[in-house]
């Protein structure tokens, strides 16, 4: 009993470790890629000479101080923005306007959600905008609010949710979409302590089953290191990258043991010290 | 508790009428004791028989239809013009900035100027009315969707282009829904302005209506028909506003609701 379960976390922990993404090796087209990319709005540079590749699969993580762009450089990858010179690209092809397999999932989930429209409602936006047919649709919703935690809570509106299960809602949402890559701006970033770490581990096995890119922004560093296969730490006025971490911390994590490793723990404090620095 | 407010309003409610039902019974009195013989005035008495006799014999029945089928219909084609043309111009700036000058420049004219013009062109009747009523109808309408589309959350917009819904699902799914409940004040502030506007149009020249019929009882120097039909229209005026205001509780309730907790 004890062997098989043992054997169980063994070949989670080989799974985990092929989806784990090795910065040395690297791959040869990564998915979301940017290229030199400057971005001016309004007569200041936000972003400048932004060189980034994320590999499919990879997780990464973006942190900095507030104001150094990195909501910016997500909106850039969805394609809600376009770069002022260098060039965005998907798959190869250049970010002229968002893309389905592209979703995002926005920190304000209570602007981001129709509150006319109940949780089913709502994950039935993105079905209807990828053209399912309309008897397809019950299914498949009851499957996306099961995956998110929310069975049995179809017939609510947002207003009558918690800020977590808005969130989760709104992930469900961004799932319809089938995407291949999720971006996620500050999602937990308005929720308490306990609902966030739920959250967290739930995004991992969302993560880790569907073998989606994920890149997340955060201002929390212990959540980046956590999460991430790959920690980027963005410099301020204009927005670059100033530090490039590999995560190479054992999956699956674990909200206890995970955050008591000692390269947890050196991690969080080269990040810590590297935050320090661009907020002096 | 409920029961105690609705006493309390039962009792504001008999408290505001105690003095216009006393001016009336002092009107009343001296009419009587005066014997008034006037153009301009008439007994209430008078007043709520000359109504009933008008009811009895279904001309003023007749008006109400006539005036709010030009009016209705003209609100309708007003507000769908008008919306149209709101969201549009509150979608896209680069058309709201080359229409701005056109419609600041013919908003701003009496809609009852338009008489004469609609009157060679269309002659006595419904047509005529229907059009003056809608051409004020357009201009509110237009004027709030196009700030009510320009006042959407702009993260739905951005939700909406992230998940690729295409133009017109774009508008009906996330843009009016969004907007709605602001555009319905914009309606009932034009159902006001269609009925004054029928009304006007009837009084000034057409031959039908409620406008007509208190002309009709004016040239005929019967005060009290004249004053029943003022009396019916505010009746009209202040019913029509009711159904709006209750409409718009029930139908956005629920918007208003979780506007509030967001």
């Amino acid at each position: 009993m004890k062997a098989q379960v043992k054997a169980q976390v063994k070949a989670q922990g080989t799974a985990n470790a092929q989806r784990q993404f090795d910065p040395v090796a690297g791959h040869p087209t990564p998915q979301v890629a940017f290229a030199d990319v400057t971005l001016d709005l309004g007569g200041k540079t936000i972003i400048e000479n932004l060189s980034l590749g994320v590999q499919p699969a990879e997780f990464l993580c973006i942190v900095g101080a507030s104001g150094c762009g990195k909501t910016t450089a997500l909106r850039l990858a969805a394609g809600l923005y376009q770069p002022t010179r260098g060039k965005v690209t998907f798959d190869g092809q250049p970010m002229r306007e968002p893309r389905r397999e592209i979703a995002i999932v926005f920190q304000d989930y209570g602007k981001a959600l129709l509150p006319w429209r109940t949780a089913a409602g709502n994950v039935s936006l993105a079905l209807e905008a990828g053209g399912m047919p309309a008897a397809e649709r019950p299914a498949r919703i009851e499957e996306l609010l099961r995956t998110v935690g929310l069975p049995g809570h179809a017939g609510k509106y947002p207003a009558e949710m918690s800020g977590g299960m808005q969130q989760r809602l709104q992930i469900a949402r961004c799932l319809a979409q089938e995407p291949k890559t999720l971006l996620m701006d500050e999602p937990f970033g308005a929720l308490d302590a306990m609902t966030r770490q739920g959250l967290q581990d739930e995004v991992l096995s969302l993560v880790a089953a569907s073998g989606v890119t994920v890149i997340f922004v955060t201002h929390d560093l212990d959540e980046a290191i956590y999460l991430g296969d790959r920690v980027i730490g963005l410099l301020p006025h204009p927005g670059r990258i100033g530090i490039e971490l590999p995560v190479n911390l054992p999956r699956p994590r674990d909200q206890l043991s995970t955050r008591e490793h000692p390269e947890f723990l050196r991690l969080r404090r080269q990040l810590f010290d590297f935050i320090k620095a661009t907020e002096q | 508790m409920s029961d105690n407010t609705a006493k309390n309003t039962a009792k504001h409610t008999a408290k505001a009428l105690v003095l216009p039902v006393a001016l009336l019974v002092a009107f009343e009195v001296w009419a009587r004791a005066t014997h008034l013989q006037s153009d301009s005035l008439a007994a209430p008495s008078d007043v709520v028989r000359a109504l009933a006799e008008a009811f009895a014999d279904f001309s003023i029945l007749i008006a109400t239809r006539d005036t709010l089928f030009s009016a209705f219909t003209g609100l309708a084609i007003g507000s769908i013009i008008g919306l149209a043309l709101g969201i549009a111009f509150g979608l896209s700036n680069t058309l709201n900035r080359l229409m701005e000058v056109t419609v600041e420049a013919i908003r701003p004219i009496p809609s009852i100027a338009l008489l004469p013009i609609a009157l060679i062109a269309l002659g006595f009747g419904y047509r005529m009315e229907i059009v003056i009523v809608a051409f004020a109808c357009v201009w509110p309408i237009l004027i709030l969707s196009r700030a009510a589309v320009r006042s959407i959350e702009p993260r739905l917009m951005e939700v909406s282009r992230a998940l690729r819904l295409p133009a017109a699902q774009r508008v009906w799914k996330i843009i009016i829904p969004a907007a709605l409940p602001r555009i319905f004040v914009a309606f009932r502030l034009s159902a006001g302005i269609a009925l004054i506007v029928a009304v006007t149009v009837e009084i000034a020249i057409n031959p039908i209506g409620l406008g007509a019929g208190i002309m009709l009882a004016q040239q005929a120097l019967r005060a009290d028909l004249m004053l029943a039909y003022l009396v019916w229209i505010g009746v009209i005026g202040y019913a029509l506003n009711i159904v709006l205001v209750v409409a718009q509780r029930r139908l956005f309730g629920r918007a208003a609701l979780s506007g509030d907790s967001a």
